[in-house]
């Protein structure tokens, strides 16, 4: 009996690595700390209340951002194991299976669980407020969708300590990820984590796409919408369109895994080509959506800080519709080098090639939108300025891999590894950034220090560059990815060496990043106006935070950029506040949605280890959380006059 | 527009559902038709394909018309776009990777 206890917990815990005692034993005491301090100053029932049970998005986006933060910690660490491995050769520091491991782990949780995440926080917190609407379109829904994708990221986290990561790299290409050639649990928990997570993707897909179609403020027509709002809303089409390949693809997978079946092995007739397939049909558009929403972020912060209108609306618009058609139509230069026939390849090579014309159309339009502005050099505005060089190294190298032919030799190099770093950090991680800076004091009513702010983005932007440049020629010197070690003598070792002071860089601007946000908590100056960085679009109008209901009138549009406008003209500011308040109508709080993402995670923690007992279970849960809700007649409230003249006059909006 | 209505919440419960029930067995009966004709019956591969994309035509129809209000709503052109955007990506992704891995099957 005893011995049979300890032969599985032997199998159920990951063991035999110092590194991952100590994360064990962090992790306890993290818990404990968390439970103990919650205990300690009575904050159970705040937490539930205020945060868990929430369908504010402001206090969605918070908790979004809040999560993909931590996720970012873990990713980066990641990222600094591998670079500590790599720096010298023939180093033993990480051994070839657990250094598999993590750079499965750092490719899905930075992508997945860091930028998605971050970009729906900020459109939670963001759309809303610019298209004047108090909610998203689906409240309930958009709270369900924030607790599948941190349940999803819980359960992924959680092979780090329990049963194994997975191995297959983010892309999990079959055969590997088969059953046959990678048993154990570390895949399961890839195809559920992500499974879970994408699900509330999807949803919030849906969510944002009826928000911004059907609740801007009157007057707001589309061609009217600010730029950001543009791009959530042909991400969102493209999340909707996207996401459902890569739900059908996971579900296959794992449906082979769990049950035996043959989608993607030889065996019975199945063929691992098609999952390459699938996954890129995904994989390609899902690189457009981490990176429309931060170009609508760019659009929005060099706007306001070249103190202009943005240069060529209409034109961005309709090259970011270019951009979601055209991104259906590259996915097979992901794999040119697969054995695929000349056509193909040709056909593939052209379109990708063709998806760099509207995304060099927005570059120059933001360098036409500087052009003779007066430019304000604040933090998001630095951001966004380095984002333009940076970012297009890495769309040019981009035209260089989609050249089929010349791919065949960069394929799987670091010279691939640099590009798609180049775009995916200086464009969705020095975005991302970009958009915390400029809506912190928007999130908090403070704002994080400039001093500090212009540090970690000078530190962070330099280290990138001594990271990723030098990556591109270790690439052409034939290093390729995914190598655990390397022998001397190849003259790898100095472009190793500088790389890893680069990555160690990067470590250090995203922890003064996470010291300004502690630093300002305490001393950051307040923003009592609302508008603190001289705004052009209507989230600036309110209160910093907004209320709970967002705006106590909603706003008229007659224009773009509508809050630079009613600021010129203050007689539109002047009428609207001489008018009586209403009683607002607004969703009530719900526990469902975390009861269900935690039964969700039940039932995923069930399929991966295959024990169906606690599957089952789980996904009875869903399903009554599911019958329950349909029985929820009480959804709302009303906040009352008194509660809203309260509120305005706390923010000195009621004179 | 009242400003201070955020949601619909003048909801009819006055009716049985009879369309969604309907709809709810049609798309049953559908699944488990095409799942008899790949399961249980053994025609010819191409005939089988046939039928069953048949099937799942008229089941997107069902849960356009049954479901998903495609005949109500106030801007029909939304409709319309996701409309063609969605038989865009179909056709996409089903010519694309019948060409893509028409050298392996």
């Amino acid at each position: 009996m005893i011995e049979s206890i300890k032969s599985f917990m032997g199998w159920f815990f990951v063991t035999g690595d110092p590194m991952i005692y100590g994360a064990d034993a962090s992790i306890a005491l993290v818990s404990i700390g968390i439970v103990a301090v919650l205990t300690y100053f009575k904050k159970w029932k705040w937490l539930w209340d205020e945060w868990l049970t929430s369908v504010d998005h402001k206090k969605i986006g918070i908790m979004y951002i809040l999560a993909a933060l931590l996720m970012l910690f873990r990713g980066g660490i990641d990222a600094l194991m591998m670079r500590a491995q790599l720096t010298l050769p023939n180093m033993h520091f990480l051994d070839a299976e657990h250094y598999n491991q993590v750079f499965t782990t750092h490719g899905t949780i930075m992508i997945i669980f860091v930028a998605m995440p971050f970009i729906f926080g900020l459109m939670n917190i963001a759309v809303p407020l610019q298209i004047g609407a108090r909610d998203v379109a689906y409240p309930f829904l958009n709270a369900l969708s924030f607790w599948l994708f941190f349940m999803g990221a819980m359960l992924f986290n959680l092979s780090f300590v329990i049963g194994g990561s997975p191995d297959a790299g983010w892309s999990s290409y079959a055969p590997y990820a088969g059953a046959e050639m990678n048993p154990g649990v570390g895949q399961n928990y890839y195809l559920l984590g992500v499974q879970i997570s994408g699900i509330g993707s999807l949803a919030t897909g849906i969510n944002f796409l009826v928000t911004i179609l059907k609740m801007r403020a009157p007057g707001m027509t589309l061609f009217k919408m600010p730029m950001f709002t543009w791009s959530i809303l042909i991400t969102s089409v493209i999340v909707v369109f996207a996401f459902p390949a890569f739900t059908v693809a996971l579900a296959l997978m794992t449906i082979d895994r769990l049950f035996g079946a043959h989608f993607f092995t030889i065996a019975a007739g199945g063929s691992p080509m098609l999952w390459a397939n699938l996954f890129w049909f995904w994989g390609h558009p899902e690189v457009y959506i981490v990176l429309l929403p931060v170009f609508g972020i760019f659009s929005e912060v060099i706007a306001t800080f070249a103190h202009k209108t943005l240069f060529g609306y209409a034109v961005m618009v309709w090259s970011m519709v270019a951009i979601s058609l055209l991104s259906f139509i590259t996915w097979l230069h992901h794999f040119f080098t697969m054995g695929n026939t000349a056509p193909v390849n040709a056909f593939f090579s052209i379109s990708t090639m063709l998806i760099a014309i509207p995304t060099g159309v927005k570059i120059f339009n933001w360098l036409f939108t500087l052009n003779k502005g007066r430019i304000q050099f604040t933090t998001p505005m630095l951001w966004a300025l380095a984002f333009i060089p940076n970012f297009t190294i890495g769309g040019v190298t981009g035209v260089m891999l989609a050249m089929a032919p010349a791919d065949y030799q960069y394929h799987n190099s670091y010279f691939l590894v640099a590009h798609f770093h180049s775009t995916l950090i200086a464009g969705t991680v020095f975005g991302i950034f970009c958009g915390l800076h400029y809506w912190w004091p928007k999130m908090f009513g403070y704002m994080l220090d400039e001093t500090k702010g212009k540090w970690s983005f000078w530190i962070f932007m330099i280290s990138f560059n001594i990271c990723f440049m030098p990556m591109y020629f270790l690439g052409l010197m034939g290093m390729t990815r995914r190598m655990y070690t390397y022998p001397a003598g190849l003259g790898w070792t100095p472009i190793n060496v500088v790389m890893t002071i680069g990555a160690v860089g990067m470590g250090v601007g995203f922890a003064l990043i996470a010291y300004n946000i502690v630093w300002s908590a305490i001393h950051g100056n307040k923003d009592k106006t609302g508008d603190p960085w001289g705004g052009r679009t209507l989230e600036w109008a309110t209160a910093s935070p907004a209320a709970e209901y967002n705006f106590a009138h909603i706003p008229e549009v007659s224009t773009r950029d509508a809050f630079a406008a009613m600021k010129e003209d203050k007689g539109v500011f002047t009428t609207k506040t001489a008018k009586p308040y209403e009683p607002i109508h607004m969703p009530n709080n719900t526990g469902i949605p975390v009861i269900m993402a935690t039964f969700m995670f039940i039932a995923g923690f069930g399929c991966v280890f295959e024990w169906y007992w606690m599957a089952v279970p789980g996904l009875i849960g869903i399903v009554i959380c599911m019958i329950a809700r349909s029985f929820v007649y009480d959804d709302h409230h009303y906040i009352s006059v008194n509660e809203i003249k309260r509120t305005e006059a706390g923010t000195g909006r009621l004179s | 527009m009242n400003e201070n209505q955020n949601q619909v919440t003048k909801q009819t419960h006055a009716a049985f559902p009879w369309k969604q029930v309907i709809g709810l067995f049609m798309s049953l009966a559908l699944t488990f038709f095409a799942l008899w004709i790949a399961v249980g019956l053994s025609l010819p591969v191409p005939v089988t394909i046939t039928i069953i994309v048949g099937l799942a035509i008229v089941q997107a129809f069902i849960q356009l018309f049954m479901f998903m209000h495609v005949t109500e709503g106030t801007e029909p052109v939304h409709q319309l776009i996701g409309i063609l955007f969605g038989i865009y990506v179909a056709f996409v992704v089903v010519a694309g990777t019948l060409w893509i891995l028409a050298y392996a099957l």
